[in-house]
């Protein structure tokens, strides 16, 4: 089986990701799975930032202080409208996948999707405009 | 009616040399089927293209490839489903399968798992129907028919929990666990029965699933893949949470 070469489970992992990302591989099944996956992926990543960031606590009031003044940057409020959506997204994608696991939808998963992601879109609108008005 | 349509082919041998595409150019009916057209790439232009093939009535599920990027069964694919005049067909092997040669992939592992789970595909026919009455009329014989899944693995090329982990039991086998376990029950022993919803229940059975439906869009054979691993996840947990006994 060494031998054997291209879209194998071995041979080209490559391919396999850059299919994910393919709108002509699949469906609207496929564009959930793919957000759960990079909103998942995402949200590691900023846990470990968030906790690398909690560590400035250990510099000093200074240090802490230099901080919130470039979290207040806008640069720095974009980022969290990000954070947000991804929370949104990974959060409410698992609400559809817990729902369909209980036996719960599974006819209508696209329409279940379509629904939450809209709620998403919203809620990440009212939340982004607080963010950058209050 | 004919069309000029080109073939882009995927090509692969075991000879050390890259993959690459190869083209062809035909004249063909928009009515005729895929696989017609790859038959005559074979025939006429290149007699090296290795390709599955056998039925050529959607009852096999040897001719599954990627036609244009998605899951087809060819011989149920018109070219005028996938093509217009003077537009390029893509034809590449399924995904997630070791490709053998070309066209053709290593079917062994799929077949495998699928025979592990003991599901037969034969099963009970439905009740014969008089057609002037509308009213099931009694059989002199059981009758029999073969189970929907015509294991041609596109459900498999189409998953991406299968493309992630080669391990995982995959929609089909899943598929076929739950037909053994819950459509197929009556007459199964408790173990049996046990041994089918801890396969399903393992580590690469029900819960690698990731919910994207894939393989239900994929599947040529009107099965459902994607029902019957959630009927199974909401009876194991169910089962685990004692609301349910599993049959």
């Amino acid at each position: 089986m060494d031998q054997l070469q291209t879209n194998t489970f071995t041979g080209n992992r490559g391919k396999i990701l850059r299919d994910w990302f393919n709108p002509l591989r699949g469906g609207l099944g496929l564009i959930a799975f793919v957000l759960n996956r990079v909103t998942g992926i995402g949200l590691v990543v900023y846990l470990a930032l968030h906790l690398v960031v909690l560590s400035r606590l250990f510099q000093g009031e200074a240090g802490w202080n230099n901080f919130i003044t470039l979290a207040r940057s806008p640069l720095f409020l974009m980022l969290d409208v990000i954070l947000m959506a991804g929370m949104l997204i990974h959060g409410l994608n698992g609400v559809r996948v817990a729902l369909v696991g209980m036996g719960l939808g599974v006819k209508g998963h696209k329409a279940t999707f379509v629904v939450l992601m809209l709620i998403a879109a919203a809620v990440l609108a009212y939340a982004a405009f607080r963010v950058f008005t209050a | 009616m004919q069309w000029q349509v080109t073939f882009q082919v995927f090509r692969y041998k075991q000879d050390g040399s890259s993959p690459r595409f190869d083209t062809f150019q035909l004249d063909v009916r928009p009515d005729e089927y895929v696989l017609d057209a790859v038959e005559r790439i074979w025939a006429s232009h290149d007699r090296s293209l290795v390709f599955r093939h056998a039925c050529h009535h959607a009852g096999c599920g040897a001719c599954g490839m990627l036609v244009n990027g998605r899951e087809k069964l060819t011989c149920k694919t018109r070219i005028e489903q996938v093509a217009s005049p003077g537009s390029t067909v893509k034809l590449e092997p399924m995904r997630n399968f070791p490709v053998i040669s070309d066209l053709a992939v290593d079917m062994g592992a799929f077949y495998a798992k699928i025979e592990g789970t003991g599901s037969n595909p034969i099963r009970p026919g439905d009740p014969l129907i008089d057609c002037e009455t509308n009213q099931p009329v009694p059989s002199p014989v059981p009758t029999t028919r073969f189970a929907d899944c015509i294991e041609c693995g596109l459900c498999v090329s189409a998953c991406p929990t299968s493309g992630t982990d080669p391990q995982s039991l995959g929609p089909a086998t899943l598929h076929a666990v739950f037909r053994r376990a819950v459509e197929e029950a009556n007459g199964l022993n408790a173990e049996t029965k046990k041994s089918l919803f801890d396969m399903a229940d393992s580590e690469q059975g029900i819960w690698r699933c990731h919910a994207a439906f894939e393989c239900l869009e994929a599947c040529p054979s009107n099965v459902n893949p994607a029902a019957a691993i959630m009927e199974l996840r909401r009876r194991v947990l169910a089962g685990k949470l004692g609301l349910l006994g599993r049959s």
